[in-house]
């Protein structure tokens, strides 16, 4: 039994590592996503709501599919073209970090659109007015407000995100849905209920981490709230 | 460009209506058990003592913070593969219907989307203004009856922004269906014609595509629906 659990724990740095990739690549379209929708471009706008729109409509199991299958053939056509017999495997784990990166990003989208919006405008002409470049502006004034709008869905994003990196296991890669699938499958008939048992493990692996991670967003949302009035009943 | 033709060859477009077919009747079916099973499990949750809210508690708490895959894999693989499960399979209600993967998928998705409903309603209940609760005591309600006439509907109304992404959310995490060997749902029609015909982008696009005037078709349906049952708190216009 030991053994079997000890292997599925390996994948729990795969798990957090494709999970915390994504989170990166979700943040940064995610801003950018923001800044298109709310830019005075209506170009940019058009493609800010494209993508959030289009990606959202889609399942993520499909896009997956789609890029790590459609991306393969696409690499073997360009290395057929310049002589090559095909291309290089893509490696998995960056498939997987870049669409659930490219998925959330489009939720986070909409995560940073209105927490952008619910900075008071006078704080960013505030800063204007003293001369500070835009993006001065944005990263000095806009950004550090914006924070604690943006925690609450921000912190769901993440909690459904990680629960999305399950989905990696399909194109092969070694997180910790993978491993219990086939701890389950190598033990059966060896141990009674296995794959019940390394589910239900693999499930609290994930119930741990969502469960430290919210911890920790709430203290970081109480940080960024420590300057706000509530009222009291 | 010439290789989209293969996608509406009729074998092909076969593939995707049976898929179709059986992506719409994993959603409904989830969705219409879950629906049922969330108005008990809900009046549970808020109901005030311990021993009726806690397992429930539990319950969307475990659903909630695991991926529906392990779920799937969980009922699938787990249940469904036990020995003495299969030894009564053939014969002893309920484990008969263990014997369908298609039964298995129902089974992880209802419970997966009841859970997240619950909390949903839930939450919807809690925020019942405390002025409608008032009048129905000073009306002489008795506790179900205001419950079932005044709370439920109510929050029943509220739910409905918050439930249709739910719905959404389903209609896309039937796509899971296509892990459980043997079951045909709309993305396992893309994943065989890529298997046949070593094509990636043409079939999962189509997919996506179907996937895509699906999820805008019931935005749609429940635009329509809060328009009916949400008039009441609408802003009023002028005029």
């Amino acid at each position: 039994m030991t053994p079997y659990l000890l292997s599925i724990l390996e994948g729990l740095w795969v798990t957090i590592g494709v999970a915390l990739g994504a989170l990166c690549v979700a943040a940064v379209l995610g801003l950018a996503g923001a800044a298109a929708k709310l830019s005075p471009y209506r170009w940019l706008n058009w493609i800010g709501d494209v993508y959030s729109t289009v990606i959202r409509g889609v399942p993520d199991l499909v896009w997956m599919l789609l890029l790590y299958f459609g991306g393969q053939i696409l690499v073997n056509d360009i290395a057929e073209a310049f002589g090559f017999r095909r291309g290089p495997q893509i490696n998995p784990f960056v498939a997987g970090v870049l669409t659930i990166g490219f998925v959330y990003g489009a939720y986070m989208t909409e995560t940073f659109r209105g927490a952008i919006m619910s900075v008071p405008k006078g704080q960013s002409e505030a800063g204007w007015a003293f001369g500070m470049s835009r993006f001065y502006t944005f990263r000095r004034m806009v950004l550090p407000q914006m924070v604690r709008f943006a925690l609450p869905s921000f912190t769901n994003n993440w909690l459904v995100l990680l629960k999305a990196t399950a989905l990696v296991s399909v194109i092969g890669l070694a997180d910790i849905t993978n491993l219990a699938k086939q701890a389950g499958a190598a033990a059966r008939g060896e141990i009674p209920g296995a794959a019940i048992i390394f589910m239900a493990f693999a499930g609290l692996l994930y119930l741990l981490i969502s469960s430290l991670s919210l911890y920790l967003l709430r203290k970081a949302e109480a940080r960024y709230s420590v300057g706000v009035k509530r009222g009291t009943f | 460009m010439d290789k989209f033709a293969i996608i509406f060859e009729p074998q092909n477009l076969q593939l995707y209506a049976t898929g179709l077919v059986a992506t719409l009747e994993l959603l409904i079916i989830s969705l219409v058990a879950g629906a049922l099973l969330t108005v008990p499990l809900t009046l549970m949750r808020v109901s005030g003592k311990a021993w009726l809210s806690s397992p429930v508690w539990l319950f969307t708490y475990v659903v909630r913070g695991t991926p529906l895959l392990i779920q799937v894999y969980f009922i699938y693989y787990g249940i469904a593969q036990l020995e003495w499960v299969q030894a009564l399979w053939d014969t002893v209600w309920p484990w008969t219907l263990f014997k369908d993967p298609f039964f298995c998928a129902v089974l992880a998705f209802t419970l997966n989307t009841s859970a997240y409903t619950v909390e949903m309603l839930a939450g919807a209940i809690r925020e019942t203004p405390a002025g409608e609760i008032e009048a129905a005591q000073a009306a002489g309600f008795s506790h179900w009856n205001m419950m079932f006439r005044l709370v439920l509907p109510s929050a029943l109304r509220r739910t409905l922004p918050g439930y249709s992404n739910e719905v959404v959310m389903m209609l896309h995490a039937t796509s899971l269906a296509s892990v459980v060997p043997s079951l045909y749902d709309l993305t396992n029609a893309a994943y065989a014609i890529y298997k046949t015909y070593y094509l990636a982008f043409q079939p999962f696009i189509m997919v996506a595509v179907l996937y895509f005037v699906l999820t805008f078709a019931l935005v749609y349906v429940f635009r329509l629906l809060e328009r009916r049952f949400l008039a009441y708190l609408r802003p009023q216009g002028h005029g």
